[in-house]
């Protein structure tokens, strides 16, 4: 069964229709990346996955259930999926440590000694364990992006879903976000990601999904959309790149 | 004529003035943290509360903001025996002040909790809180620590409003001025001292809101 299934998805803003039927099924394991030119779509479909927006048509199931059942519902479905985004999110006024902390001890409920110790072994994981006590501020873009991803882990996620998670980033800090995302791939961890890095997608993900117009163009295995793209809009957008 | 200025005059009234402090202090710190209190809520009310909250809470911040403390504590304190409700003078005081603070205070809240970046309640959301989680545990203490010097500023403000309370023989600074220049007739060092210790008053609680503004918000100034 696959963990995510988009069926026949339509999302507009107002009279702009910006996915125009959508369906794709995403196995548990999975590494996938989204590309296409700007203004695709590719954060929209994100977004809907976990919530974030609504949308009209279609339907999203996560792991059985549906996006769109109830509050509750879309809470519990949120804490299987998790989200990073371009700018990081965090917690401005709490440690990293808390930053971590915050959602297992609120949403779970989790013990305040166990979710400290989740919380130094998913940074750890990160290569951020000695920065438990810093503040996002003191950290370099890079740093944080890795905290924002501990943070997504300690709610023990089926699937992370990653917006452009260099894009903000300095070109000297990337690889340190990418080395994270990697580690994650290869231990199995179900991944959607945005991204604009192809030599990474290329090296990381088991299929690429090209978006054009807000309909899925063309989709395969990376050496099949890298050598031989069939659409026009494809080869238009693999030799701008 | 020339004035002969004598503060000596007022040694006697040492105890009354410091009574006056005392009392003013204590006006003071009931109504601002009671006053941010209510504030916190009617802005929570306000910005992503229920709607049938919103416009009560509405009327209430343009009515107080929008009339004379002065009456407002008369209202409180001369209208209110009318129909049952009846406060000591400190009691009345020390309500209008928090019902005062609480109306400029939501505004300024509500202003810090609006300037939230969308991307945190998103986080917030993609992490499984609730709406009422996210603003307790994410929104809240960086929205304080935004308009943290304005609502020091509001504060203050209402400090030296309590001067006020005066008028329904409270015995605060301003009180012990005008007893001391109608018994002693030294109107002029009365108030100079007077108006020394507010200024003192003022700057000392600028002070340690600024210090506790330090302390309770960690991790630099959000954005
Ligand atoms: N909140 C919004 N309100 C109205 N229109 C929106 C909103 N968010 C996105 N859009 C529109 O939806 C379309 C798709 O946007 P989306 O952000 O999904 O594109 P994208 O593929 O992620 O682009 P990029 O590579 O620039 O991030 C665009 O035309 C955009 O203008
Ligand atoms: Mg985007």
């Amino acid at each position: 069964m696959p963990l995510i299934s988009l069926t026949n998805l339509h999302k507009s803003y107002g009279q702009n229709e910006v996915l125009k039927g959508i369906s794709l099924d995403i196995e548990p394991g999975e590494v996938i990346a989204l590309i296409g030119k700007s203004g695709s779509g590719k954060s929209t479909l994100l977004r809907c996955i976990n919530g974030l927006e609504s949308f009209q048509e279609g339907s999203i199931l996560v792991a059985g259930t549906s996006v769109m059942d109830s509050p509750n519902q879309l809470r519990l479905l949120r804490q299987k999926i998790g989200m990073i985004f371009q700018q990081f999110n965090l917690f401005p006024h709490l440690t990293v440590g808390r930053n971590v902390m915050l959602a297992p001890t609120v949403v779970k409920k989790t013990r305040q000694g166990e979710a400290e110790a989740l919380a130094r072994e998913m940074l750890d994981r990160v290569g951020l364990e000695q920065k438990f006590d810093a503040y996002p501020g003191q950290l370099s873009g890079g740093q944080q992006q890795r905290v924002a991803i501990a943070r997504a882990l300690a709610m023990q996620p089926l699937a992370l879903l990653c917006d452009e998670i260099t894009s903000a980033l300095d070109p000297e800090l990337v690889n340190e976000v990418l080395a994270v995302v990697r580690d994650l791939a290869r231990q199995g961890m179900t991944l959607v990601m945005v991204t604009h890095e192809m030599r990474f997608a290329r090296e990381v993900c088991h299929r690429l999904v090209f978006m054009h117009q807000g309909r899925l163009h063309e989709s395969g295995p990376p050496e099949q959309v890298f050598n031989a793209p069939t659409t026009a809009e494809l080869q238009q957008f693999l030799g701008m790149q | 004529m020339v004035y002969h200025f004598e503060f000596g005059a007022l040694i006697p009234y040492i105890p009354v003035i410091l009574h006056g402090v005392l009392i003013t202090v204590e006006l003071t710190l009931f109504g601002t943290v009671l006053g941010i209190i209510v504030s916190i809520l009617c802005a929570w009310a306000r910005s992503g509360g229920p709607l049938w909250l919103r416009v009560p809470v509405g009327t209430y911040v343009e009515l107080i903001r929008n009339t004379p403390f002065i009456i407002q504590l008369f209202f409180i304190f001369f209208g209110l025996p009318s129909v049952g409700v009846h406060l000591n003078a400190i009691d009345a005081s020390i309500l209008a002040m928090v019902i005062n603070l609480g109306a400029y205070g939501t505004e300024i809240v509500r202003a810090g909790i609006t300037a939230t970046p969308r991307g945190q309640r998103e986080a917030g959301a993609s992490l499984g809180l609730s709406g009422p989680q996210i603003f307790r545990h994410i929104v809240l203490v960086p929205a304080l620590s935004r308009i943290w010097p304005a609502l020091s500023g509001q504060v203050v403000i209402v400090m030296l409003g309590s001067a006020v309370c005066s008028q329904i023989s409270v015995q605060e600074l301003t009180y012990a001025a005008s007893f001391i220049q109608s018994r002693s007739f030294r109107a002029f060092e009365a108030y100079f001292v007077v108006t020394a210790l507010y200024l003192i008053l003022a700057l000392l609680l600028r002070q340690i809101l600024r210090l506790g503004g330090k302390r309770i918000f960690p991790g630099g100034k959000a954005r």
